[in-house]
């Protein structure tokens, strides 16, 4: 069984989730209201706002940084996961919907149908009114950082990041597809140029579009970490997004020349992105700490007392570290399905709660509740990013057949 | 019946690998086996235990982060107690986001010192250890395969160690 088909009950239950998904997001736009000491011309939804925000960037994020794990195979010649190719090609390929949808969130932000944004009200940049008096709304730091979040600069970064990490995306499928046919290593090494061409580009970028996405959410703080953590979050997803396909596939039947061997290679890179992660928000977090200054502990006072996330924040950093390291420490668990189906899970979760504590302290403030429109976008989202995983696996085959390095593959041995 | 050592000589690994598997195969154990590099693989065909070195360094790694905490405590908590980054707590769960590195360097430092001792002292790799290669042929291109067994199957072995591809046979 080398060709997946997309059985009709798999494909009625992602179009229920998506289904569940919609009605929520449209029913927390009528029920949700600003809430107490907020005024209502201010808030346009913000809840339901944050929530597609939320769920736009980690699924996009999963997506993208499977684009990105493509590219360092392909850079680094890497032979024993060409078996898995197709898997985390079909990964990849939700960045095309996934960037359609971060651009339309941009763009409502933009156009002031929601202020998650701060900086993207032109009324903050102005000292003095039309009239000569002091501008009430007038923001020191936002007009500081008025050369960087210009329009203009803003949309050519956005539509740069999203259109090139699209063509890359693309070529390397197309090419991934001519090369069953054609064989022989041109190919083979053309990719390697792209794709160390892409992590160029993407080195810069995966920084650049996290500041200007997600940290500028919080526009007086910023932090030199941000870039870093925010993309081995995403990198753990998509290597757990990966492995949890691997395991689905291998259940059903497919992918018969996958072992347990490269279970064991996908479970290490888990394992140790999930110390990278790690790594990451602590450096972030004892610095802030051990320094004490005003303007940038804010972002982890907001986060730990003054809204209410405290629990929240602790269960996501012992979820996300304490609980992969301790469980997929020994060889066996990592060459274990039900083991890693489990830890997955849990660290997909955990992951998606990291991007749910940097979007909602800083937008949503304390009126965080774990409701419906919280469950029902993220689930909406999932059948979509489910439908179309499922349709590119699909649409090819599921093992290559000219790979230079398909050979090797099937007889990795660890 | 005497016991005897059976010393076969190979010029590759890949003849040695496969009468290694015929060998166990027919129930024959195969003591050891001498080689220029790592094979790749030749624990599992010649029945070699799987190391037990990880748990090891889980333990020595425990310990590790519990003197490291200890160390910290006693020092800048208890001996002499320190205002840590303006936060005069004098507690060790307020500090501990300070005390992470330190545990994290201790854990490592003796889980890996403590891996490599183990190690030397389990193959006895001591200064002063005689070598314990039977030929030192082996160290450079030449493969050796140790098998002891009893007088009566001296004849079959021998016969799949030739059939194998073994270039010489010596006994002792």
């Amino acid at each position: 069984m080398n060709n997946y088909t997309f059985t009709s009950k798999t494909k009625n239950i992602t179009f229920g989730l998506m289904a569940i998904g919609l009605i929520t997001i449209v029913g927390g736009f009528m029920t949700d209201h600003a809430p107490e000491g907020v005024n209502p011309e201010d808030y346009n939804h913000t809840r339901v706002w944050a929530n597609i925000l939320v769920n736009s960037w980690f699924f996009m994020g999963i997506a993208l940084l499977a684009t990105f794990f493509m590219a360092v195979q392909y850079a680094a010649e890497v032979a024993w996961s060409v078996s898995v190719k197709r898997v985390y090609e079909a990964v990849s390929s939700y960045l095309p919907v996934g960037a359609i949808i971060m651009f339309l969130v941009l763009l409502a932000g933009q156009l002031h149908l929601h202020n998650l944004y701060q900086w993207m009200d032109p009324a903050m940049y102005a000292e003095k009114l039309a009239d000569g008096s002091p501008n009430p709304k007038f923001d020191e730091v936002i007009h500081g950082k008025s050369a960087y979040f210009a329009p203009w600069f803003f949309w050519l970064r956005t539509i740069l990041y999203l259109v090139v990490w699209n063509l890359f995306q693309r070529g390397f499928i197309k090419r991934s597809v001519e090369e069953d046919l054609q064989g022989g290593t041109a190919i083979h090494y053309k990719n390697m140029g792209k794709a160390a061409i892409f992590l160029v580009f993407f080195a810069v970028t995966s920084s650049t579009s996290s500041w200007d996405w997600m940290m500028s959410i919080d526009i007086h703080w910023f932090s030199t970490m941000y870039g870093w953590y925010s993309f081995s979050g995403n990198w753990i997803s998509a290597m757990v997004t990966i492995m949890l396909f691997v395991i689905y596939l291998k259940r059903r039947g497919y992918l018969e020349q996958v072992n347990e061997n490269h279970i064991h290679d996908i479970g290490k890179w888990m394992f140790a992105v999930s110390f990278l992660w790690s790594y990451l928000w602590f450096c972030q977090f004892m610095l802030i700490w051990y320094t004490n200054i005003p303007e940038e502990i804010i972002y982890f006072q907001d986060r730990l007392h003054n809204y209410g996330y405290m629990g929240l924040m602790w269960t996501v950093f012992f979820m996300n570290f304490a609980f992969p390291m301790i469980m997929l420490m020994s060889r066996d668990s990592k060459r274990n399905y039900f083991f890693l189906l489990v830890v997955g899970l849990i660290i997909l979760v955990g992951h998606w709660l990291d991007v749910y504590m940097m979007v909602m302290p800083g937008t949503v403030k304390g009126n965080h509740h774990f409701g419906l429109i919280e469950i029902g976008t993220a689930l909406g989202f999932l059948g979509l990013v489910l439908f179309v995983i499922h349709s590119a696996l699909a649409k090819r085959p599921l093992m290559v057949k000219q790979h230079p390095y398909l050979e090797e593959s099937i007889h990795h041995h660890v | 019946m005497s016991n005897i050592v059976i010393h076969a000589i190979y010029d590759d690994e890949e003849p040695l690998m496969g009468t290694a598997k015929t060998l166990r195969s027919q129930g024959i154990k195969v003591k050891d086996v001498f080689s220029p590099f790592p094979i790749h693989g030749i624990d599992s065909v010649i029945g070699v235990p799987r190391t037990r070195i990880a748990i090891c360094a889980f333990i020595y790694g425990i310990t590790g982060a519990a003197l490291g905490t200890l160390m910290m405590w006693y020092m800048m908590i208890h001996d002499w107690p320190t205002d840590i980054g303006g936060k005069p707590s004098f507690a060790y769960y307020m500090n501990v986001p300070a005390f992470i590195p330190i545990t994290f360097e201790c854990t490592v430092l003796c889980a890996a010192h403590g891996m490599v001792i183990t190690h030397f002292l389990r193959s006895w790799l001591v200064p002063g250890a005689k070598a314990k290669n039977p030929d030192p042929r082996t160290t450079d291109d030449k493969f050796m395969m140790v098998i002891e067994t009893k007088e009566a199957s001296k004849s079959n072995i021998e016969s799949i160690l030739r059939s194998g591809g073994a270039s010489e046979i010596h006994y002792k």
